[in-house]
């Protein structure tokens, strides 16, 4: 068991971050009031929550990102100060974010994540006294899930246990390959030896909450050569897996050299070959594939990453972090999508300055609702079924906006989309498809929630950019 | 008439070419509404005073001096590039009609597309004044376009004359638009001067051209004018032969009057501007005339001389050439042709000319469909100035709401495509009336891969061989000169005449996408080549339709018997690994631009086609 609560009095949160810890669930706090929170969907208030109990998680609850630049420069600040600095300029600072950044959130935290690459680089203490803040602020559950990316370095492995100590419960292990070679072509500093090692140790310190990402369609990599290496790591891997396609970006070593021809990634047959050969062996291996790219064991599956599929609200903290929510604490009534600044001393600058780093706050209209709860559900496999979509749109059903369609129906019959008394999902075949379904039920998503030709654009998405920090 | 009061009016106008003869026809009351209008306009009063007053000494053009005798008619006739235009320039500075200096280029060529090109697209007009033996004469010069596309022009306009100068490059020799201009004016009976140009070149060969000449045309060698328009050398001669050997146009002022319409322009602020050919009588202003083919009777606004611009004249006698506004409002009214009377003084009409026939179809459609008001009033207001276009109304599927145009040949086509993005910022899409062929690097093979039948051959000199086949159109109007010019290394040149319609073996081939016709694509082929045309067809829709979920075949049939395939793959995974929180927004935006763009594909069965998948099929290639 992953001690969650232990040694968390020996760990002081600095000040900044607590101050803003505290402002950002103050919000949060004061729109709970005794008459009962207001049901709320894409902007029109559609029913009393308090006569519906089963609803109210959709508004009060929220998981958390945080990004790793948040942790890192916390601790900066903490250091150069030496000790937690309580007076001062400060207290805005750092992570004035977290909580400022959403000026009144939900007040039941689901789950953490700890995320954006290298967030075991960030010393356990500091996420120690996050959660501790966090904990004292708002609900956060002692089963609560909270996850940390790990790379499988020694400097990395080195520290689990402490992060598990200060509350990680699960584990994210970026193994992406057993081949070392292949590990230098992604620019990844790891073994596939000390990958094996850091499996090891964190499946002895979270058992059966440990997951791996592994990577397919490598540079030289046949769909025998990758079906070997996935049963490799399967059969020394926890219970959840996490598949990714390669995908070359711009600015990468490896997008150069494929640009130069001196790389070659796999044909997209190939590609697919690949894909549907992992599946198969992740099956037989007794993996549930839950979402597109995620398996698990033992219904192992990641609670925060499945949040963000069932259209769950989630704050984002850092950098670039993203958040749905509803900021009641505001008095606002809709979920906002709201972006923080991407780059990391930009972002810190506008958290001193404003004590946010929020650049962006859009509205999201019904239809824009609608839309994400339909993608974002469609890549579970479960698919999304009714009881979910009526949260989100008691008025009009799945058959009702799928059921008339021309091309929805082609496609029903073509077995690659299932609509029946569950929901509406992807068939084996379809979930591969996914990006080639997903046009046509957001077109015919749209003619039926708009179906006048001209919408009204001003009641459907209202951006306001917040104020340049220039 | 007071100048004070017209000067705010001339600098108003003067952005329009109407200016000058404006100043005429305008009431002093309403020239000072305008003032009033303007106030502020007084700067320009200097230029307008100084065009006022040119505009006085020109008036005093008796046109009356100039009896029938003292005129003289002529066309300058050449091969594309063999200098026309310039000796045009050169014959109006020795008149006096513009200064002379370094920048004359062709300044008949007014169009940007024919300064561009360095062609002439449409034939223009010059009164000349020359003193000859101490005589003044008018001579009446037509500028006439050289490519085969505007020989139609080039007919129209030795109508209004008596004699030609065939203009010969004295490097290049005779070409095939020396033979067909000749073969018009020749026909036409007209006076032929030959006159070989630019014998300042260093392989000028004018003794071998002469020779030339006089083995194709049958013209002593002693009548060529050896000339270098470029320099200047001999054009004198040039102007002292028009007036001895080209007659005199036969006409009387005693007739009653008669006039040829044998050119018009459209202007936006006056309306029709028709280029006239007076034959007999006199007109002057005022006068109300009738038009012998719609029999519909106008006032003459303003007539006049064009040297080579409008000059306004109170008259214009039996014998000269000048313009006439009438108040048409519609350049259907100046029908090419027609015959003008006076008013209950009816005459035999002019022959007249046949219409145009347009030579290449091609449809033309708006990028987007929003465009289309926008082009359909510049397609309409550039067909005002070019009759020889025909415009049908057409519509197809993956394109929309369009037009199928007709040309007098490519080079017509293409400036006038020129011609509407430059002159009215449209842009259109193109599409050509047959599949494009490969180019096949043999002139003979290349001739009888066109289903060519050879009629003659002629040798003009040791160097050079006239050929003459007879194609079936189709297969020479997409891009049969260009190759041909390529092929030669720009040697041979190409002329052609409607031949008339022959039997011929052709078939209607569709195109099918996973069986079902894609009704836009089907064309007309010739048995012979429908399966090269219908593969480089599939080849060209299957590289421009984004593979599906499904595989799609994409098939030319010929009846129910398939000619070719190609298959678009289905897809097997198209799904992106990776989408959590941070992912959305992003994920969302691409998702929504492709169901946007899902909206407007073109939907053949189950298939998605994209609209710029069938303007690759139908586009004509870009060279």
């Amino acid at each position: 068991m992953c001690p969650s609560d232990e040694g968390q009095s020996s760990i002081n949160l600095p000040d900044p971050f607590a101050r803003m810890i505290r402002r950002t669930f103050l919000g949060a706090r004061r729109a709970l009031s005794p008459r009962g929170l207001r049901f709320v969907s894409g902007g029109e208030i559609i029913e009393d929550v308090s006569e519906r109990a089963a609803r109210p998680h959709l508004t009060e609850q929220a998981s958390l990102y945080v990004h790793e630049m948040l942790l890192l420069q916390l601790q900066q600040v903490h250091t150069k100060r030496g000790q937690p600095a309580r007076h001062g300029g400060l207290s805005s600072e750092g992570g004035g974010d977290l909580a400022a950044a959403q000026s009144g959130v939900p007040v039941s935290i689901t789950s953490v994540f700890f995320g954006g690459g290298t967030p075991s680089l960030a010393r356990p203490s500091t996420i120690g006294a996050i959660l501790e803040t966090i904990s004292r602020r708002v609900t956060l559950s002692d089963k609560a899930e909270v996850t940390l990316e790990v790379n499988p370095t020694p400097a990395g492995m080195s520290k689990m246990e402490d992060y598990c100590r200060a509350g990680v419960n699960r584990f994210s292990i970026g193994v992406q390959s057993l081949q070392d070679d292949d590990l230098k072509i992604l620019g990844r500093d790891h073994s596939s030896h000390q990958a094996l090692q850091t499996i090891e140790e964190a499946q002895r310190l979270c058992p059966g909450r440990v997951s791996v990402d592994v990577m397919f369609g490598r540079p030289r990599q046949s769909a025998e050569t990758w079906e070997k290496e996935l049963s490799e790591l399967l059969r020394v891997c926890d219970d959840h897996v996490s598949l990714y396609q390669l995908t070359l970006e711009r600015g990468t070593q490896l997008f150069k050299l494929v640009q130069q021809g001196e790389a070659t990634v796999p044909a997209d047959d190939v590609m697919a070959k690949m894909y549907r050969r992992a599946r198969r062996t992740l099956h037989q291996s007794g993996f549930l594939q839950y979402e597109v790219s995620n398996f698990a064991r033992n219904n192992a599956v990641s609670h925060h990453n499945t949040s963000y599929w069932k259209g769950t609200q989630y704050i984002g903290v850092g950098p670039g972090a993203h958040g749905r929510f509803v900021p009641l604490g505001a008095g606002a009534v809709a979920r906002e999508a709201r972006t923080q600044t991407l780059e990391p001393d930009m972002w810190m600058r506008e958290v001193r300055q404003r004590g946010h780093g929020t650049r962006r706050r859009v509205q999201l209209g019904r239809l824009e609702l609608l839309e994400e709860v339909l993608v974002m559900g469609m890549r579970m496999t479960e698919g999304v079924n009714h009881e979910h979509w009526e949260l989100f749109s008691p008025q009009l059903g799945l058959h009702e906006v799928f059921g008339t369609s021309t091309e929805v129906q082609e496609l029903l019959q073509s077995g690659l989309l299932i609509l029946d008394d569950r929901g509406l999902r992807c068939s084996w075949d379809g979930l591969a498809l996914l990006d080639s379904l997903l046009p046509a039920l957001l077109v015919e998503l749209e003619a039926q929630i708009l179906p006048r030709p001209h919408r009204d654009h001003g009641a459907d998405g209202q951006t306001q950019k917040t104020s340049n920090p220039r | 008439m007071s100048l004070c009061a017209l000067s705010p009016l001339l600098s108003r106008v003067c952005r329009f070419k109407v200016c000058r003869r404006r100043v005429q026809e305008c009431s002093t009351t309403r020239c000072t509404g305008w003032r009033r209008r303007c106030p502020r306009r007084l700067p320009v009063l200097c230029c307008g005073v100084r065009s006022v007053s040119t505009q006085t000494d020109k008036e005093n053009i008796d046109l009356s001096k100039f009896p029938a005798d003292r005129i003289r008619n002529f066309c300058i006739i050449a091969h594309i590039d063999h200098g026309k235009s310039t000796l045009a320039d050169r014959l109006l500075e020795m008149t006096g009609a513009i200064a002379k200096t370094e920048k004359n280029k062709q300044v008949l060529d007014k169009l940007q597309v024919e300064r561009e090109r360095g062609i002439t697209v449409k034939a223009q007009t010059a009164s000349l004044f020359y003193s000859h033996q101490g005589q003044q004469y008018l001579l009446n010069l037509i500028d006439t376009p050289g490519h085969v596309d505007f020989s139609y022009e080039v007919s129209r306009s030795l109508s209004a004359c008596q004699g030609v100068l065939l203009i010969v490059d004295a490097n290049q020799g005779i070409q095939a638009q020396t033979v067909a201009n000749f073969y018009l004016a020749f026909e036409a009976q007209l006076t032929i001067i030959p006159v070989i140009n630019k014998i300042d070149l260093k392989n000028a060969d004018p003794d071998r051209v002469e020779s030339q000449i006089e083995k194709v045309f049958d013209i002593p060698s002693e009548e060529c004018i050896r000339i270098s328009a470029k320099l200047g050398t001999n054009v004198e001669k040039v102007l002292q032969e028009v007036v001895n050997r080209i007659p005199p146009p036969v006409a009387s002022t005693d007739d009653p009057f008669k006039a040829l319409v044998f050119d018009s322009n459209f202007d936006h602020y006056r309306g029709v501007v028709a280029n006239i050919a007076v034959v007999g009588g006199q007109v002057r202003k005022g006068d109300k005339i009738t038009s012998a083919y719609l029999g519909k009777t106008y006032e003459v606004n303003e007539l006049g001389l064009l040297r080579p611009d409008e000059h306004p004249t109170q008259k214009l006698f039996a014998g000269q050439v000048g313009y006439m506004i009438a108040g048409m409002k519609d350049v259907k009214e100046a029908q090419i042709g027609d015959t003008l009377y006076l008013q209950e003084q009816p005459v035999e009409a002019l022959p007249g000319f046949k219409p145009a026939k347009p030579m290449v179809f091609a449809g033309m459609y708006p990028m987007d469909q929003s465009d289309y008001p926008g082009l359909r009033s510049a397609i309409e207001r550039l067909t005002l100035n070019d009759s020889s276009v025909t415009v049908q109304r057409d519509s197809s599927l993956a394109l929309g709401a369009g037009w199928r145009l007709g040309f007098l040949g490519l080079l017509h086509m293409e400036v006038f495509n020129q011609r509407l993005e430059q002159e009215y910022n449209a842009s259109v899409i193109v599409t050509a009336p047959t599949v494009p062929y490969k180019a096949v690097l043999s002139s003979a093979k290349l001739i009888k891969n066109r289903r060519a039948i050879q009629k003659n051959m002629v040798y003009i000199d040791d160097q050079r061989v006239m050929m003459k086949y007879i194609f079936p159109l189709n297969e020479v109007v997409v891009d049969f000169y260009d190759l041909l010019k390529s092929m030669s290394s720009g040697y041979a040149s190409f002329d052609y005449e409607n031949a008339g319609y022959q039997a011929a073996d052709l078939i209607k081939m569709d195109i099918l996408l996973n069986g079902r016709s894609v009704e836009e694509l089907t064309t007309i082929v010739h048995r012979g080549s429908a399966y090269t045309a219908g593969k480089a067809m599939c080849e060209r829709l299957a590289d421009s339709i984004p593979r599906q979920m499904f595989e799609i075949a994409v098939q030319a049939a010929i009846g129910s018997k398939i000619i070719a395939r190609e298959t678009i793959k289905a897809y097997r995974k198209n799904v992106l690994a990776k989408c959590y929180g941070g992912d959305i927004t992003r994920k969302m935006k691409l998702l929504k631009r492709q169901a946007e763009g899902k909206k407007k594909m073109r939907h053949i069965g189950n298939v998605e086609v994209p609209k710029d998948a069938f303007i690759n099929v139908l586009k004509r290639k870009d060279k």
